[in-house]
This record gives C-alpha cells, sequence and structure tokens, in this order.
C-alpha cells in the first residue's frame, strides 16, 4: 500500500471538513472581530441532530445515501437555528461591550451548549451508522471510500458557493463592506445586523455539514466531540490568516494534510518512539510554528489594518 | 413630496454631548430645495458632529426633520432610501471593494434596476476617472480619486440632500479645485448640498448661503456673499 498517497487521502478528507469549519470561525471574525468559540458545539449539535434523524429513518428500511441526506438536511436546518439564536442572545447585547466580555459569553456559550447535549444525548458514544457502501476503491495503490469522495466534493461545491456568494452577489458585497466598515455600509443602506446574523446563519450551515461529515467519517458522535474539532478549525482558520476566507479553506486542507501525513510518518520519524495517536499533537506545533514567523497567518493581512 | 414653504431639511435644537461634554448646544437652520448651504468653523465647533448626528451616527436630542418626516427616531441604515446621503469626513470608500463595488454599495438601497444603470453612467460621464479605474480596489486609489468614489457612490443612492464633511481635507490644491468643480456639478444636477469645510473662502465661493459656528453653536447665518464680506468672518475664518 502507498502510505503516502493513503495520507493525502486522508488528509484531503480530514481537510475537507477543518475548512468548513474554519469558515465559519474565519466569517464571523471577519465580521465582528470576534471569536465564536461555541462554534465547535455547534458542529457537535448538528452531528447529533443528524444521527437522531438517521437512526430511526434507516432502522425503517431507507436507503443509506437518503438517510445521510435527510439527516443533514435537518441538521442544516437546526444549526441555522441554533447560530441565529446565539448571536441575538448571547453577543448581540455586547456588541459595544470590551472585547474580553464577548469571549467570556462565547466559553459560556459552549459550556451550556455542551450540557444541553449531553442531557439530551447522555454522556454515551453513539455509533454513526455506515450509510454508504463500505468498500473502498483502488486508486494508484491507495484505498479510497465513496464517503471520502462524497466529503471531499460536497466541502468542494460548499466553498465554491460561498465564494459565489461573497464575491459575486449583491448580499456578498454588503458582507464584504459590513466586515471592512459597518458605520460607512449603513450609510449605503446596509443593516448590520441582518449582515451578522446572516454570517452566523451561514456559518452554522457549514458547520451542520461538517459535523455530519465527522461523524460519518469517524462513525462516532458524542457530546463533547465540538471541543477538539473546534479547536483544530479555529487553528485552521488562523494557520490560514483569520478574517480571510481564502485563506480558511487553505488552512483547513494544509491542516488536514499536516496531520495525517503526520500521523502516517511519525512512528517512523522518530524509530517508533512516537505513535499515529499523536497527530493531535501536530496541528498545535504547527500553529505555534506558523504564528512564531507570520503572526497574522500564511494568506493574512496586517491584523493593525483593522482600525 | 414637501410641501410649498417647508425646507428640505429642518433641524431644531440638535444636542450632541459625547460622555457630558456638549458638541452641539442645541443649534437650529434649514436647507431649502435645491441651495448649496455651507456649515463653516474652526476645528472642533461641531460641524462634523453636525452631521454625523444628521446622519444618526451619533446619538442626538432635538429633532431633524426631512421632506416632512421626523428623522430622529430612524437608523442610520434607513435614511439613505430617504433620500439622505452623507459622503463622511476620510470618505470611507471600501478599500478592499472595487471601484465598480463600492458604486453599486452606494445604490444598495435601490431596486431599480434600470435607473442604477441610468445613474451609473451618469456618474461615470461626471467622473470619468471611476470609470477607467472601475475594476480597481478603491484602496489602490489616490486621496483625491477616493473623494471622487465617495461623491460618485453617494449619487448612486440617487439623493435629495447630499451631506458633504471635509471633502478639501488633505487632498492636492488641484485635486481641491476638481473636486469642487465636481460638487459644483452635481449641486447643478439639482441635488442639495449641506457643505462641512475647514476652507471657509472655498466654501463660501461655492455655497449660496452659510452658517458659521462655534463652540457647538451657530453665531452667525446670512448668505454666502455677505458672510464673505462680514469682518468677523474675514478675521476669524478667511485669515485677514
Amino acid at each position: 500500500m502507498d502510505t503516502f498517497l493513503q495520507q493525502i487521502i486522508n488528509g484531503l478528507t480530514l481537510g475537507s471538513i477543518y475548512a468548513l469549519v474554519a469558515l465559519g470561525y474565519t466569517m464571523v471574525y471577519g465580521i465582528l472581530g470576534l471569536i465564536n468559540f461555541a462554534h465547535g458545539e455547534v458542529v457537535m449539535i448538528g452531528a447529533l441532530t443528524a444521527l437522531a434523524v438517521i437512526k430511526p429513518l434507516a432502522g425503517a428500511g431507507l436507503p443509506g445515501p437518503l438517510a445521510l441526506l435527510a439527516g443533514a438536511a435537518v441538521a442544516i436546518l437546526v444549526c441555522m437555528a441554533l447560530g441565529f439564536a446565539i448571536e441575538r442572545v448571547a453577543y448581540r447585547p455586547l456588541r459595544h461591550a470590551p472585547r474580553l466580555a464577548p469571549l467570556i459569553t462565547a466559553i459560556g456559550v459552549s459550556m451550556v451548549l455542551q450540557q444541553l447535549a449531553m442531557i439530551i444525548w447522555g454522556r454515551n458514544y453513539h455509533s454513526f451508522p455506515a450509510l454508504l457502501p463500505a468498500t473502498p476503491r483502488e486508486l494508484g495503490g491507495a484505498q479510497i471510500t465513496d464517503l471520502q469522495i462524497m466529503i471531499v466534493v460536497v466541502a468542494i461545491l460548499m466553498m465554491a458557493g460561498l465564494a459565489l456568494l461573497v464575491n459575486r452577489t449583491r448580499l456578498g458585497r454588503a458582507m464584504r463592506a459590513t466586515a471592512e466598515n459597518p458605520e460607512i455600509a449603513g450609510l449605503m443602506g446596509v443593516d448590520a445586523n441582518h449582515i451578522i446574523a446572516l454570517t452566523f446563519v451561514i456559518g452554522s450551515a457549514l458547520a451542520a455539514v461538517a459535523g455530519v461529515m465527522v461523524s460519518a467519517n469517524y462513525g462516532i458522535a458524542h457530546y463533547n466531540m465540538g471541543f477538539i474539532l473546534g479547536l483544530k478549525a479555529f487553528t485552521a482558520a488562523v494557520l490560514g490568516g483569520i478574517g480571510n476566507l481564502a485563506g480558511a479553506m487553505f488552512g483547513g486542507i494544509l491542516l488536514g494534510l499536516i496531520e495525517a501525513l503526520g500521523a502516517g510518518y511519525i512512528g517512523d520519524l522518530t524509530g517508533g518512539f512516537l505513535g499515529s495517536d499523536y497527530q493531535d499533537v501536530f496541528a498545535f506545533f504547527v500553529l505555534i510554528v506558523v504564528l512564531i514567523f507570520r503572526p497574522s497567518g500564511l494568506m493574512g493581512e496586517k491584523v493593525s489594518e483593522r482600525a | 413630496m414637501s410641501s410649498p414653504g417647508v425646507p428640505l431639511l429642518e433641524v431644531l435644537n440638535l444636542e450632541v454631548s459625547y460622555g457630558g461634554i456638549a458638541a452641539l448646544k442645541g443649534i437650529s437652520f434649514a436647507v431649502e430645495e435645491g441651495e448649496m448651504v455651507a456649515l463653516i468653523g474652526a476645528n472642533g465647533a461641531g460641524k462634523t458632529s453636525t452631521l454625523k448626528a444628521l446622519a444618526r451616527l451619533l446619538p442626538a436630542r432635538g429633532s431633524i426633520r426631512f421632506r416632512g418626516e421626523e428623522l430622529a427616531a430612524l437608523p442610520s441604515h434607513a435614511l439613505i432610501g430617504r433620500g439622505l446621503a452623507l459622503v463622511p469626513e476620510g470618505r470611507g470608500v471600501f478599500a478592499r471593494l472595487s471601484v465598480a463595488e463600492n458604486l453599486s454599495m452606494g445604490a444598495y438601497s435601490r431596486s431599480d434596476p434600470a435607473g442604477i444603470v441610468a445613474d451609473l453612467e451618469r456618474v461615470h460621464e461626471l467622473l470619468p476617472r471611476l470609470y477607467e479605474r472601475r475594476r480597481q480596489l478603491a484602496g489602490t486609489l489616490s486621496g483625491g480619486e477616493q473623494q471622487m468614489l465617495a461623491l460618485g457612490r453617494a449619487l448612486m443612492g440617487r439623493p435629495k440632500l447630499l451631506l458633504l464633511d471635509e471633502p478639501s481635507m488633505g487632498l492636492a490644491p488641484l485635486m481641491v479645485h476638481q473636486v469642487f468643480e465636481t460638487i459644483r456639478a452635481v449641486a447643478a444636477t439639482g441635488v442639495t448640498v449641506l457643505l462641512v469645510e475647514q476652507n471657509a473662502r472655498l466654501a463660501l465661493e461655492t455655497a449660496s448661503r452659510g452658517y458659521v459656528m462655534e463652540s457647538g453653536r451657530i453665531i452667525l447665518a446670512d448668505s454666502a456673499a455677505l458672510l464673505l464680506a462680514d469682518p468677523r468672518v474675514r478675521e476669524a475664518y478667511l485669515g485677514e
């Protein structure tokens, strides 16, 4: 088996998921200058909601792909509503408060959502059923599953859709204008509250899809899954340059690749001293190195530009 | 819309304070449809605060009646749809949007595609530089070009009243001349203009009427010609 190609495939799959989640962090940061630390929990709620829909449907004999689609659709709707509510309840009242206040609130929201999920779904790990054919395809000495293909393709479609929305539509222009200067955008007739709410809603929809992908990929979902995933996606956003959409996509894919290759080769590199369970360390090691040499991220502009 | 005899803009007892310090101490003035009015005064006299209060960017007390409607309770983003546009101090172009995108942001509140296309042509005719540079990011324009873009962008909202805050600020003399030529051309198309300007002589030579502000109050109001001849104005603001 070709380890390198295999890890590239795994890395692209993982990276696609990171990229979708990282977009949510970077969009909110771009418009509010706020790190929405509750974003990872939105991913978790998306995964568990999808699972709650999928289990009875698949149990009733609905074909796997259809059940997956239905689960994802409900998860998207629930997460959009959740994102809207988080902004409205937790961040909007603090819009003009000192910067530390919404940060603390974000952590609070994150804890509330975790506890809520624990109450609803319990502390147990839930197995996520395999809904797509599990037999992998051969690809140049490596293996790729239908699920992996689907994850990468859907992620690419969603990112392309987002890029089109932001760069080519009237709404996207208003989003970019508001991110740059909300007061002036207001003079043009843009209601910043609408744009901000929309940003949370779009980011949450992407998070829901990522949640379904990650649980389908690992075959598992639980109330605590959002924390590390959120932290890594945040890392990806910072890696790419927070506030920059292309940066979040690039940072996500890059982080996925680094992690997968790291996990594939770390045993060889350290003579067996460190195993592939150290793959999480890579994300943060890379973050530290990048921040030392490029504090504003790989594709980021100077942070001080935002007055 | 406005009935005869009622000014386009009527401001009564406008007060603004920043953390307990009064920037506007109850000013009242009016702007008639079709005229250009200048607001002059020293730094800190309250000129910019006046425009910001009119554009609802600052909390203010008092009454702002525009085309017969009270604006004081409206949010800032509701104004352009009612015909009031502000070109802010420092221009405020969206640096990371292209020139064309900045102009279309100016028409954001409108839903008449044909009218927007016609106005875009008019703006390009008035400011040909903007057409040449339509694909460029606004942040790469010179200061004068950015001022032109800010002006063109405001016109894309098809305003009845244009509030201009320090359009000459930071521009080379030749550019100032061009910007003011454009402002005259805009006014000639029937847009009412309220102009705040540090350069009092230029403002009074351009406008038909003027108000002189000092420490948050209006201390003189007259035709521009009489203000230019007024010894108090000459001494304090025209450097004579």
